[in-house]
């Protein structure tokens, strides 16, 4: 009887151990790219599989990563494939519980859709591959001089770990139907509100859309907004942010459900206009109203806007963590993302609407008039209509206002 | 060989589970060295307690959970005390299987959509009114957490009469209703005070399961809880996905407490049900007949047509929303429809429908086989697993999963099995074997043993009886155990995401990315992709006994359930 | 099949505990053809006793003494191994098999070929007054034809010793003295040593054999 069991366990150990050693992916070494031989990028990427790890909770993009994906193929010979996510931190958490379990090589992800907070807390781990992305043929095209943000990220310098991708700004959208004139600041916002109360809200933070809107009052309110260039200063910080919870004291009880209760995100905000329980949402792209019209989403009727004295924009990049398994295959990629054609692509509201990062006057001719060409949507702002672009404060801001206004307004009972 | 099945089921169970709980304990007291956390310390828990709302959290994940656990538990005893045996009862049973097979997010939102106030329910009402703004009323997201308990209600109802359905036949239910009525009780006080004490002991454990589900429930509380604050799980959700990587000792003592949370329900639970057989006790013999109870039986049967009703209606609405044009407020109906998005997303679920059976068969194939030759084991050597083993096997149920899924992750990561098909089965396996347990004991355990000891002194071996007797009896049984199985595979989200890290992507990874983007068109769309597999699995568990034994007569009492 | 000495069923000293109670105890021994009734009220450990001499009894009741069939000790052997058949008061007749199926399932496996079973039961079908019942559906047979084919099927199965559990007791009183004398003639017939366990005295009359009372 005892030897028997004996045996058995022994089987049962030698079967584990052969399972664990034959199963797992060998970590196979990938040896960081050499950017600056484009040619050995590609020789060294063809054949290798990206998966890209990217927020899939919009079709249209969805599409756009596969049309981008087979471009890549037929290019390059590298194969993507798109990891859906429901939030850039679940791709953030991999790396990290990799790096935990020691897997410094081989990882599961190979690049991700990444900026702001979760870039600059990345970068602050030594979580991501590089540098890289400023020694790419198509990043000559990026508009570094008019778009600063394609370097800085919320303030904090890239250098060169992410790739820029697609310009982001705060706008407003409304049905067109429903209301004849909008505020276009953030007092006129609140004066409106008195009027029509519990028609506006904005999502949860710390929710990116919703720390977005927090941001954009700020900087409005604050009395000098160079400060919020710098890291937060503790001491000075409580000044700084006297007027926001000024405006927020007066605001709240306007709120849709009395700010009892919030949307989830950005697109739970879209669906209250939809549903018609607010008059008034936002948005970090117009084209992505527009596309969300075509998808029925919308009626026809809604239009964007900006507040008088400018909105808040950024932009977002792409990025590879240190221990990628198809890094020459990432950058490759991210190289073609950057490409006038695939940028050309994206600003185009019947693929996706999002505004590109390249400078039209590196482009050739062609690629200019074409840009000039694009039907931009109904609900899109044309370059014109966009006002000033704010710079996005330091992230050190940022948590301090979420955790504060935690405090203050994220517990009502 | 059979022998050591059991042992290998529990380690299959404990393993996993313990594993990750140590890669949550550990971060939770400050260890975590990819993050620099390499010596012990209380900071995460002194961080966690400076939470603001973590006493109103903790309340909503534990009271909403033993409300929303005590409200199924009491529907369903009072509609099988009250309608057991009759027509309403066989009705509500045939349509079991399709609210089976309805995911807990798509039962949700069908049910915001149902009665936000920009909602149908609502907007019925709008066509009397007049209105054309929905009133600013919270309905979803309401303080109090009913919503929520609503959700939950409705999808926990149905499990919990399939698991009351298997118990039955065992407590000879017929003839003591017969008896009861024969002492001039009434049907339910006749049932509540013969039968209930006598099936209660077999359901305890899905209650508690249910109990486990309810009070650290995400998705379905993402949709319908309060958010000022949320319930403690959903928060530490929150937590796990901040940017700031810093909060992940903190998320990981929060998941800890959530564990001594689910913990403590359970306590009040069992605390709860002694309370009751003591009190029930007196009450059983005071000779109380509750004759008068036609009002109680209607109001039974009304709150479990709702309940079916509630889920069936939001189906159809989320339904109509796959093929809706833009549907504003307060039309009844969409103004114009569109195949545009179904002819896009059957194209493409082909790869998510291959890629989610790749791993739920395997999964299922196991559970089914470990399950029965742990209950065969049972019958060869006449002893009855230990009530203390049963419950190991059914410990993943208990655990929370986001106290011990992200600790997984890191063991699978350590091991070198992440990204593999095997660790996805296995993480599966770990959810389904103790489900298909659940639905394959009972059957297993009533079946007449006289059936096993005949065949026996015919001569044929254990392996025969096994193969021609006991097995072709349980038909029904082993296929609605399969089909459970293949629900609870098709559902998982969790394990899929973190073990295979991203490399497969299910139907449900598809959707609950999907549901992110906020469109009702794309989540009634995979809604209903999700529930194919296990419709067609419980639909065939009802079609091939039907077939394979067309001309036996017998078959059906013997596959009651 | 090796010859063996016909010796009958033997109980030296048999007595079953349970959780330290005797429930009964037996000395005796059966010849083959005999027929024995043990009488008793329930709860007096019969069918019990059954169960140890078929080899399913649980763990749970401990039994002291031996069994001895046509000279070989039963103790240890499996029921399969054991040549011992039972008949229960329910026909258990398998619901998924055929009528046909459930007497072939009993067929020992040292008959090969189908069509030498398939003969061997149609056989028994014949003998049993049940001509063309082969792929009849149990279920659709009477309570009489049920007991028959029950009977019939322990019979295939070849076995040295039959016991017989209340076997009579849910038939109707018409059909009862009809059953029985199929039931004890086929016994006799085939020189099996039987042990009947009854609460009923007119099944221990026609038996016409010994009748053992027990106390409870």
């Amino acid at each position: 009887m005892r030897s028997k069991m004996r045996t058995f366990v022994s089987a049962l150990a030698l079967a584990v151990g052969l399972a664990t050693t034959t199963l797992s992916t060998p970590a196979f070494a990938d040896p960081a790219p050499d950017v600056g031989n484009w040619q050995s990028v590609l020789d060294q990427a063809r054949g290798q599989t990206v998966y890209w790890h990217a927020w899939g909770g919009e079709p249209r993009i969805n599409d756009y990563i596969a049309w981008a994906g087979e471009q890549v193929r037929e290019r390059y010979g590298v194969e993507v494939v798109q990891v859906k996510l429901t939030d850039t931190a679940d791709a953030v958490t991999r790396v990290l519980s990799e790096k935990t379990a020691g897997v410094d090589d081989g990882g599961a992800v190979d690049m991700i859709w990444i900026n702001g907070e979760n870039f600059a807390a990345m970068k602050r781990n030594d979580l991501l591959f590089g540098p890289w992305a400023e020694q790419t043929p198509n990043f000559a095209y990026v508009d570094v001089e008019g778009k600063p943000t394609v370097i800085n990220d919320f303030t904090v310098p890239t250098d060169g770990l992410e790739a820029p991708w697609g310009m982001a700004q705060v706008s407003f959208y409304y049905d067109t139907a429903k209301l004849d004139t909008v505020p276009k600041s953030a007092q006129k916002l609140l004066e409106w509100l008195v009027k029509h109360p519990g028609r506006f809200t904005y999502p949860q933070p710390p929710n990116y859309m919703g720390s977005t809107f927090l941001k954009q009052i700020l900087t409005e309110l604050v009395k000098d907004p160079k400060v919020l260039q710098q890291p937060a200063d503790e001491t000075d910080a409580e000044a700084t942010l006297a007027p926001l919870w000024g405006y927020l004291e007066d605001l709240q009880p306007l709120l849709w459900r009395d700010g009892q209760a919030y949307p989830q995100n950005g697109a739970s905000m879209r669906t209250l206009l939809a549903d018609n329980e607010v008059d008034i949402a936002f948005s970090f792209s117009s084209g992505e109203v527009s596309s969300a019209i075509e998808a029925f989403e919308l009626p026809d009727t809604v239009r964007s806007y900006v507040f008088e004295n400018g909105t808040l924009g950024n932009t977002n990049f792409v990025a590879i963590p240190y221990n990628a398994s198809a890094k020459a295959g990432a950058v490759v990629l991210a190289d073609f993302l950057m490409s006038p054609e695939a940028q050309l692509r994206k600003q185009d509201p019947k693929y996706w609407g999002a505004d590109t990062v390249l400078a039209m006057d590196k482009l050739p001719k062609d690629m200019q008039d074409a840009f000039a060409n694009l039907d931009l949507g109904i609900a899109s702002l044309a370059p014109s209509e966009r006002g000033t672009v704010l710079p996005e404060p330091h992230p050190s801001w940022m948590s301090l206002v979420e955790t504060e206004w935690q405090k203050r307004y994220g517990v009502v009972q | 060989m059979l022998r050591f099945i059991p042992i290998l089921t529990i380690v299959l169970m404990i393993g996993p589970v313990s594993a990750g709980l140590i890669g949550t304990i550990l971060p939770a007291f400050g260890i975590l060295p990819a993050l620099g956390g390499t010596t012990p310390s209380l900071e995460p828990w002194l961080a966690l307690v400076a939470q603001p709302g973590l006493g109103a959290s903790i309340r909503l994940s534990l009271v909403n959970g033993l409300i929303a656990t005590f409200v199924s538990v009491a529907i369903v005893m009072l509609f099988c005390a009250a309608w057991q045996g009759t027509r309403t009862f066989h009705t509500l049973q045939r349509i079991l299987s399709p609210i089976l097979s309805v995911p807990h997010a798509t039962a949700a939102f069908g049910l915001a959509f149902l009665i936000a106030p920009s909602g149908w329910f609502v907007r019925v009402v709008a066509q009397f009114t007049g209105w054309d703004r929905p009133p600013d009323v919270a309905i979803i997201h309401d303080p109090w957490g009913i919503a929520l308990i609503a959700g939950l209600v409705a999808k926990e109802i149905p499990f919990l009469f399939l698991m009351t359905l298997s118990a039955l036949p065992q407590a000879d239910t017929d003839r003591t209703a017969q008896v009861t009525a024969s002492l001039g009780y009434g049907r339910i006080a006749g049932w509540f005070k013969a039968t209930l004490p006598r099936i209660y002991p077999q359901i305890r454990l899905p209650v508690l399961a249910v109990l486990a589900y309810s009070t650290s429930v995400v998705d379905v509380a993402i949709i319908l809880a309060p958010t000022t604050p949320a319930p403690l799980a959903v928060r530490i959700l929150g937590w796990l996905s901040d940017p700031d990587l810093a909060l992940r000792f903190m998320a990981s003592s929060a998941a800890v407490l959530q564990l001594l949370i689910v913990i403590a329900a359970m306590a009040t639970w069992i605390a709860g049900e002694r309370l009751v057989a003591i009190i029930g006790a007196q009450w059983a013999v005071d000779g109380n007949r509750l004759k008068r109870d036609g009002a109680v039986r209607g109001v039974s049967a009304v709150m479990a047509l709702v309940a079916a009703g509630t889920v069936v209606l939001g189906l159809v609405v989320l339904l109509v929303w796959s093929v809706a044009g833009f549907w504003a407020f307060p039309d009844l109906l969409p103004r114009g429809f569109s195949l545009r998005l179904w002819a896009r997303e059957l194209d493409a679920i082909g790869n998510s429908l291959t890629t989610t059976l790749l791993i739920g068969i395997p999964a299922v194939v196991i559970a089914v086989t470990l399950v029965l030759s742990c209950l065969e084991n049972e019958v060869r050597t006449g002893k009855q697993a230990g009530r203390r083993a049963m419950f190991l096997i059914y410990l993943p149920l208990l655990v929370p999963q986001i106290s011990f899924m992200f600790g997984l992750q890191v063991f699978f990561s350590l091991v070198g099995l992440e990204r593999t098909l095997v660790s996805v089965v296995l993480g599966h396996l770990v959810f389904v074997a103790p489900y298909v347990f659940l639905s394959l004991s009972e059957p297993f355990r009533a079946l007449d043993p006289r059936y096993g000891q005949t065949a026996l002194c015919l001569g044929a071996s254990p392996a025969r009886v096994f193969w021609r007797v006991r097995l072709p009896l349980l038909t029904r049984a082993v296929l609605t155990a399969a089909a459970v199985g293949l629900a609870v595979t098709v559902g998982q989200y969790l394990p899929t995401l973190l073990i295979g890290a991203g490399r497969f992507a299910t139907v449900t990874t598809e959707a609950v990315a999907l549901a992110s983007g906020g469109d009702r068109r794309m989540i009634g769309i995979y809604g209903l992709f999700q529930m194919v597999l296990p419709f067609a699995g419980f639909a065939l568990a009802l079609m091939i006994p039907a077939v394979l034994f067309r001309h036996r007569r017998g078959m059906g009492a013997q596959n009651k359930g | 099949m090796p010859e063996t000495i016909k010796s009958g069923l033997e109980l030296r000293d048999v007595q079953v505990r349970l959780g330290g109670r005797e429930l009964l105890a037996v000395d005796l021994t059966i010849a083959p053809g005999e027929i024995v009734t043990l009488m008793g009220p329930s709860g007096s450990g019969k069918s019990s006793l059954l169960g140890h001499i078929c080899g399913t009894l649980p763990d749970a009741f401990e039994v002291t003494g031996q069994v001895v069939l046509d000279g070989k000790n039963l103790d240890g052997l499996a029921p399969q191994d054991r040549h011992v058949g039972i008949l229960f008061q329910d026909d258990l007749l398998f619901p998924h098999l055929s009528v046909g199926g459930n007497l072939a399932f009993a067929l020992p496996s040292h008959i090969k070929g189908r069509t030498d079973r398939r003969a061997r039961v149609e056989a028994a079908l014949v003998s049993a007054g049940m001509d063309g019942f082969y792929d009849r559906d149990p279920a659709t047979l009477s309570g009489g034809q049920r007991a028959r084919v029950a009977l019939m099927r322990v019979l295939l199965s070849e076995p040295c010793a039959l016991l017989l559990d209340e076997p009579f007791s849910k038939l109707d009183s018409s059909l009862r003295s009809q059953i029985r004398a199929f039931v004890f003639d086929l016994c006799r017939k085939n020189s099996l040593p039987t042990l009947m366990v009854t609460h009923d005295p007119e099944d221990g009359a026609a038996a016409g054999g010994r009748v053992v009372e027990l106390d409870g």
